[in-house]
């Protein structure tokens, strides 16, 4: 028995002789070859592409300063552009074929498109924020409402104290009306389901792409024309509410989805009833995405300006009572000082366009951080969570925030699963009308 | 070893069990949660789904009072009781489809450069600005394409007149040759109006498109390179055909929302009912800022006229994006399957 394992002698001559393997012997005369560097591009490569960035810069200024007759740093950003590109293909094609030079101009185009996106948002910030310096250095600008303040007199004077006060009441009220609402319904189309959730599904996902104009003029004909209640916060509110109700309750959809269906077993086998399931572990669960849904729902409602403009008039002074009385808010500010026409006016306009700028960004991280899941270091996202006791049950129950990550959410989602099809066992949620023989 | 208890005789003589009725019916406690949730969606769907209904209903005396003529009439006359939505249609879908050949390439090769090019670290840097991009309100894109964007707008529209005006919809009711051209004619274009409504229209684009082509299954890109395509060759014959119906739903996606636009057309646009071609000239109108500025002298059936137009647009926005998330929910659930 042991004869068969016994070790063979590992002496090579042996082994040769017997017919076993033969290394190949390195010839030591040779040096190896360097192993190719695969983390950057081969030096001529790299010389083509910034020989083409600093030729096509001088080609520019020969052609738009000495040559052609337009003048202008847009121009000369253009015809740099142009040359970098044709010098860059010109140069691939002294090196390489043809098929790498259509891989460097694509290269060249995707990447001057991604510029050229974000040069544009960046333009809209930095200008609206320029533009509104003047407005925004004086503390009387947070403090004041136009109360007495002619649209002339100088930017010391007066505020725009009555349109933030004006933006926060209507969103409170908006917020109110719509959290409830939305994700109630997204509770109703998950943990309930059956035909008449599906018809509200299909309703509320048309509804995210109604145009603003369109729920202003709805609730205008119906609150202010038909019932004869006059032009107020509160109807500018209902308008916001509209807006909303599709955006939280799609969001909310989303992110209940997944939760996973083993938590609301595991509840209700111990003998939950479905309403404290709901209550205690499915919402908690779901609870930062709640949040990213009410944030990017107020982050939206906020710039409302045409539902806004229809509902509630213009006021120029501090107005507390959202029932009665035109109140003003942030956009509609805009709005009106834009359209005035007078300089000093218009500062105020880009001065309030810069703090609505500056709340939809707040809105927008705040967002981003309660979406997603936090690492292990100690950071300001993790602070918030704590704060906000957004706790971790979510990342150890197997909960996917990326996948429910709401700021996906202005795309269309993926259809609804069938729960019976992805898990053959899952008897949740049941249909109402099902019987169990 | 172990003692099974003996079965007590007597217990045999119990009539014989039936099983219990076994429903999902919720009862009790859970009957009130289904039907209070159930009430609540049905709020919601009131709400939500009433306006189309209402603008609907509200159609009727428009179409008894005006006829099928309000929708080839070119005018917007209360004081005539001329009302028609033509040229706004018209002047709608122009603007709409300015804004879409702008974004479109844009969004196209954002998306790649995110999903394909981008470096690891900037990836998620430049995703988050393309979401803030889609998060500003189009009031400020409004201020931006009013105040900086027009003034080199219609510099380039006199540019473009000057050497492309043999293109019918490149002329301009003006000489662009003369010594200073009358810019006034260049101004409020739906040409400017397009450009800023670009700017709403392309990070949802962009958004729905690097979704579908972050779900490219990385087995074929793989596949892709190790026969040795360059990173374009793999974009054009894995990635693009993957995400060709992700490209074409986020664009009729952004396109319904180019449609419903309303601030920013509002400021810029000069309001003018003729259908015309010539893009670059003063003057153009949308149905969204026609109901903008015009709701508050409206009354009565003039009102309802708006209302139609509205219903409209609430008609031609919810095709366009009911068939985008068709399409874009077809070519997902592709990509679950390979």
């Amino acid at each position: 028995m042991t004869a068969l394992v016994e070790p063979i002698a590992p002496t090579a001559p042996t082994a040769a002789a017997v017919g076993g393997t033969e290394l190949p012997r390195r010839d030591q005369n040779v040096l190896p070859t360097p192993r190719a560097n695969l983390g950057r591009l081969p030096v001529e490569e790299r010389f083509v592409t910034w020989g083409a960035r600093v030729a096509a810069l001088a080609l520019a200024w020969v052609i738009v300063e000495r040559i052609l007759p337009v003048h202008g740093l847009a121009w000369f950003l253009f015809v740099a552009a142009v040359a970098n590109v044709a010098l860059l293909a010109v140069g691939t094609a002294v090196i390489g074929s043809t098929v790498a030079v259509a891989d460097r101009v694509v290269q060249w185009l995707v990447s001057t498109a991604m510029v050229v996106v974000v040069a544009a948002v960046g333009s809209v910030v930095v200008y609206v924020l320029a533009k509104g310096w003047p407005a925004l250095r004086h503390i009387n600008f947070y403090t004041h409402d136009m109360t007495g303040v002619g649209a002339n007199d100088p930017l010391n004077r007066g505020g725009i104290l009555h349109a933030i006060v004006g933006s926060l009441i209507e969103l409170t009220i908006a917020s109110l009306i719509a959290l409830p609402l939305g994700v109630g319904t997204a509770v109703f189309m998950n943990e309930i389901g059956g035909r008449f959730a599906k018809i509200v599904r299909t309703v509320v996902e048309a509804m995210t792409a109604l145009p603003d104009i369109l729920a202003g003029l709805f609730i205008y004909t119906v609150w202010i024309i038909v019932l004869g209640f006059p032009r107020s916060g509160l109807a500018a509110a209902l308008a916001i509410t509209v807006m909303m109700l599709p955006i939280i309750a799609r969001a909310s959809d989303v992110v209940l989805r997944v939760v996973p269906g083993t938590l609301r077993e595991a509840s209700l086998a111990l003998g939950a009833s479905r309403w404290s399931t709901v209550w205690n572990v499915v919402l908690p669960t779901a609870r930062p995405g709640l949040a990213t849904a009410l944030i990017l729902a107020i982050a939206r409602g906020i710039g409302e300006t045409a539902p806004v403009m229809i509902t509630s008039g213009n006021a120029t002074f501090l107005h507390l009572n959202p029932a009665g009385g035109m109140m003003t808010s942030l956009p509609l500010f805009i709005f009106t000082s834009a359209r005035s026409g007078i300089d000093i006016q218009i500062q105020r306009g880009f001065g309030t366009a810069a703090v609505l700028l500056a709340l939809v960004l707040i809105l927008f991280i705040l967002a981003r951080l309660v979406a997603r899941p936090s690492s292990n270091k100690p950071s300001l996202s993790r602070l918030l969570k704590r704060v906000l006791r957004l706790n971790t049950l979510t990342q150890s129950a197997g909960y996917d925030v990326v996948a429910a990550d709401p700021l996906s959410e202005i795309g269309p989602i993926a259809p609804p699963q069938e729960r019976t099809t992805a898990h053959p066992v899952s008897h949740y949620p049941p249909a109402p009308d099902e019987e169990v023989p | 070893m172990t003692i099974l208890p003996l079965q007590d005789p007597a217990s045999n003589a119990r009539p014989p069990a039936t099983p219990r009725r076994i429903s999902r019916k919720p009862t009790g406690g859970d009957a009130v949660f289904a039907n209070t949730f159930r009430a609540i969606g049905a709020s919601v769907l009131v709400i939500t789904g009433g306006i189309g209904l209402f603008l609907a209903y509200q159609s009727w005396p428009t179409l008894r009072h005006y006829g099928l003529g309000f929708f080839t009439t070119r005018a917007w006359n209360p004081d005539t009781d001329t009302l028609g939505i033509a040229a706004v249609l018209v002047g709608t879908v122009q603007v709409a489809l300015i804004a879409m050949v702008i974004a479109f390439p844009l969004a196209v090769a954002a998306a790649l450069y995110i999903t394909e090019y981008a470096p690891p670290r900037l990836q998620s840097t430049l995703v988050a600005v393309v979401d803030l991009m889609a998060a500003i309100p189009s009031i400020v894109y409004g201020l931006w394409g009013f105040f900086l964007v027009e003034p080199h707008a219609s510099d380039f529209a006199v540019f473009l007149q000057r050497n492309f005006g043999w293109l019918p919809f490149f002329h301009v009711g003006a000489d662009p040759n003369a010594a200073v051209p009358d810019m006034s004619r260049y101004t409020a274009s739906a040409f400017i109006a397009g450009v800023v409504v670009s700017m709403m229209a392309m990070p949802m684009a962009c958004s729905v498109i690097r979704q579908v082509f972050s779900q490219t299954p990385m087995g074929e890109k793989e596949g892709a390179l190790a026969l040795g395509a360059t990173k374009w060759g793999m974009i054009r014959t894995v990635v693009l055909p993957f995400g060709k119906g992700g490209i074409i739903g986020g664009t009729m996606l952004a396109l319904g929302r180019a449609l419903g636009e309303t601030m920013a057309v509002l400021m810029i646009i000069s309001p003018e009912f003729i259908i015309k071609g010539r893009i670059l000239e003063i003057g153009t109108d949308t149905v969204a800022a026609l109901i903008a500025a015009q709701f508050g002298e409206a009354t009565g059936i003039q009102l309802s006229a708006l209302l139609t137009a509205g219903f409209v647009l609430f008609v031609i926005t919810l095709l366009v994006n009911t068939l985008a998330a068709v399409i874009v929910n077809r070519s997902r659930s592709g990509a679950e399957t390979s």
